[in-house]
């Protein structure tokens, strides 16, 4: 994560959505949209997963999972609820162990680290959990700076500072006096990105941060995470099942089903891939070959109970 | 079918096995956390507060009426014998002995147990402790280890509280109701009950209860399945597990300390 690349073409600073061009343009935002996309030098992977399987009891929830994570990028990974993404990312942060392969982040084999290892590599991430994960205790300002008190000794005046400009970074600043209660889905999973670049990360992971959310908020995430990423420097992996935002900020995109990756590449190489379990997804067609009804005997011979307890 | 059984029986136990060895782990988790609470004592003092202080009205209210109860029932069967006046030792040897540590742990494993374990199960099923674990800061020092030596240092505090306010509720019975001379119900009090046999023993009790009350109360909601149902769950078994724990435990540490 040392060798973070300058990202000129991007905003300058992170700056609170509204005061800024949004820098989440369609057009921008898709293959090739990067500046330096091309002039990447060959083994710049940030995060390096490898035959990666995973199981839960008897179930599999990924299977021989290859990816490679690009510093400077927003990777998406995409696929319908319950097909392992929030389990890989938790993989990706340490907080699951695989049963099979490996996962490196900046070089370094996840799984091998000890507990200090760990949480110091943790400090370098921050991720965006689905429900912001928000201590429901403390007010917005005291969640922001509660990484700030545990890991350094800044005093006073430099913390408020600092937390204000986080804040202010995801347009909450006005509200840094309310608790957890008082803010709506969308302003509490702005608190809680504010929170996870409060230590200034090299690399963000997003659990699903468009579900339930309004139209407006949804927009404001979407061109907060491309804007983060690219004023901050940083690395964002986001999962997700929302097509439309996701493919209109991201830079390659893993399509995933069954525990397996079953397409990857820019938006536009997705988009043209004409595989039928890719479109059924891309698509949101109801029937294909993932199925409209669940596994179930014939009509016919339920209705009139043949064979059926 | 046997077969079955048996491998049903065998899963379970080592289900069990599995549960007691984290238990452990949590338990020493916490233990060597004692640093985070002595580098930080304010985590500590806010929940002595919260276990402790807010405990108190319950505890005094109900140890008011346990030694009343005690002053009317020892006053019937002490006058059968003409030792009405040894009102005063036999309230203060049940309370300091048995009443105090015990019915207190109860209490505390009913109001502070269960808060305790239902606000770790829904700090686990919001992915507040996974959060904490992101920004690496590690829960069971964080979150766990101050309510853990709060609830132990609690403990002892509110036994002799209910200690204290139950001899008084016996007093108020015994002497200003019951008609018991109040220089001997003192006196004999004093004279009679041993500070290293009643006391010190009664003390050891409370602090062997706040280890296990406040170690089952938090296991179960770190331990708890993260979903509305399973933080229900987990708070019945912390209360059911804490009662049965404690009265189990009052027996062996009675015969240990009092047997002959």
């Amino acid at each position: 994560m040392g060798s973070r690349r300058p990202r000129a073409a991007r905003p300058a600073a992170v700056s609170a959505i509204g005061s800024s061009e949004p820098a989440a343009q369609p057009d921008a935002a898709g293959p090739g949209s990067s500046p330096e996309k091309g002039s990447r030098p060959g083994g710049d992977v940030l995060v390096k997963i490898r035959g990666l399987s995973f199981r839960r009891g008897s179930q599999v929830v990924l299977h021989r999972v290859d990816m490679d994570i690009r510093r400077g990028d927003v990777t998406a990974v995409m696929g319908p609820s319950g097909t392992g993404k929030t389990t890989l990312l938790k993989l990706i942060t340490g907080q699951l162990r695989p049963d099979a392969g490996t996962i490196e982040v900046d070089g370094q084999s996840v799984h091998t680290l000890g507990k200090t290892a760990l949480f110091r590599l943790r400090r370098r991430m921050g991720m965006l959990f689905q429900s912001g994960a928000l201590l429901t205790d403390l007010n917005v300002f005291e969640n922001v700076a509660y990484p700030l008190r545990e890991h350094t000794d800044l005093g006073p005046s430099m913390l408020r500072k600092l937390v204000l400009l986080k804040l202010e970074a995801v347009g909450l600043r006005g509200a840094r006096d309310l608790m957890p209660s008082e803010l709506s889905g969308g302003m509490a999973r702005r608190v809680a990105l504010a929170r996870a670049i409060a230590l200034d990360p090299d690399m963000i992971l997003y659990d699903e941060p468009f579900t339930g959310q309004d139209p407006i908020s949804k927009g404001m995430l979407v061109t907060l995470i491309r804007q983060l990423n690219d004023a901050a420097g940083l690395t964002s992996i986001l999962v997700s099942h929302d097509v439309d935002e996701t493919a209109s900020i991201a830079d390659h995109i893993y399509v995933i089903s069954h525990g397996e990756v079953i397409a990857q590449g820019t938006p536009r190489e997705i988009a043209a891939d004409r595989s039928a379990w890719v479109r059924q997804f891309m698509d949101g067609l109801p029937d294909g070959p993932v199925h409209f009804h669940y596994t179930a005997p014939p009509l016919a011979d339920d209705l009139l109970q043949r064979g059926v307890a | 079918m046997l077969l079955d059984g048996l491998a049903r029986l065998g899963r379970s136990g080592l289900g069990t096995l599995e549960r007691l060895g984290r238990a452990h782990l949590l338990l020493a988790g916490m233990v060597l956390g004692v640093g985070e609470v002595l580098r930080r004592p304010g985590l500590l003092v806010a929940q002595l507060f919260n276990i402790g202080v807010l405990s108190m009205l319950i505890i005094g209210v109900s140890g008011l009426f346990v030694g009343m109860v005690l002053g009317l029932q020892g006053y019937y069967v002490l006058a059968q014998f003409g030792a009405a006046e040894s009102l005063g030792v036999m309230v203060a040897s049940s309370l300091v002995r048995e009443l105090g540590p015990v019915v207190t742990a109860l209490l505390v494993a009913g109001r502070a147990g269960s808060a305790l374990t239902a606000e770790i199960g829904l700090m686990k099923a919001t992915e507040q402790l996974s959060g904490l674990e992101m920004m690496a800061v590690d829960p069971v020092r964080r979150i766990l280890t101050p309510r853990f030596f709060g609830g132990v240092l609690a403990m002892p505090l509110l036994a002799a509280m209910f200690s204290a306010v139950g001899v008084l509720g016996g007093y108020f019975v015994g002497v200003g109701l019951l008609g018991v001379d109040s220089g001997s119900f003192w006196s004999q009090m004093q004279s009679k009950v041993d500070f290293q046999e009643d006391i010190v023993n009664g003390v050891i009790k409370s602090v062997v209860f706040g280890v296990v009350v406040t170690w089952i109360a938090l296991f179960q909601g770190h331990d708890s399945v993260p979903t509305s149902e399973g933080v229900s769950r987990a708070t019945t078994r912390s209360v059911v597990h804490a009662a049965l724990a404690v009265l189990g435990l009052d027996f062996v540490l009675t015969a240990l300390m009092f047997g002959e």
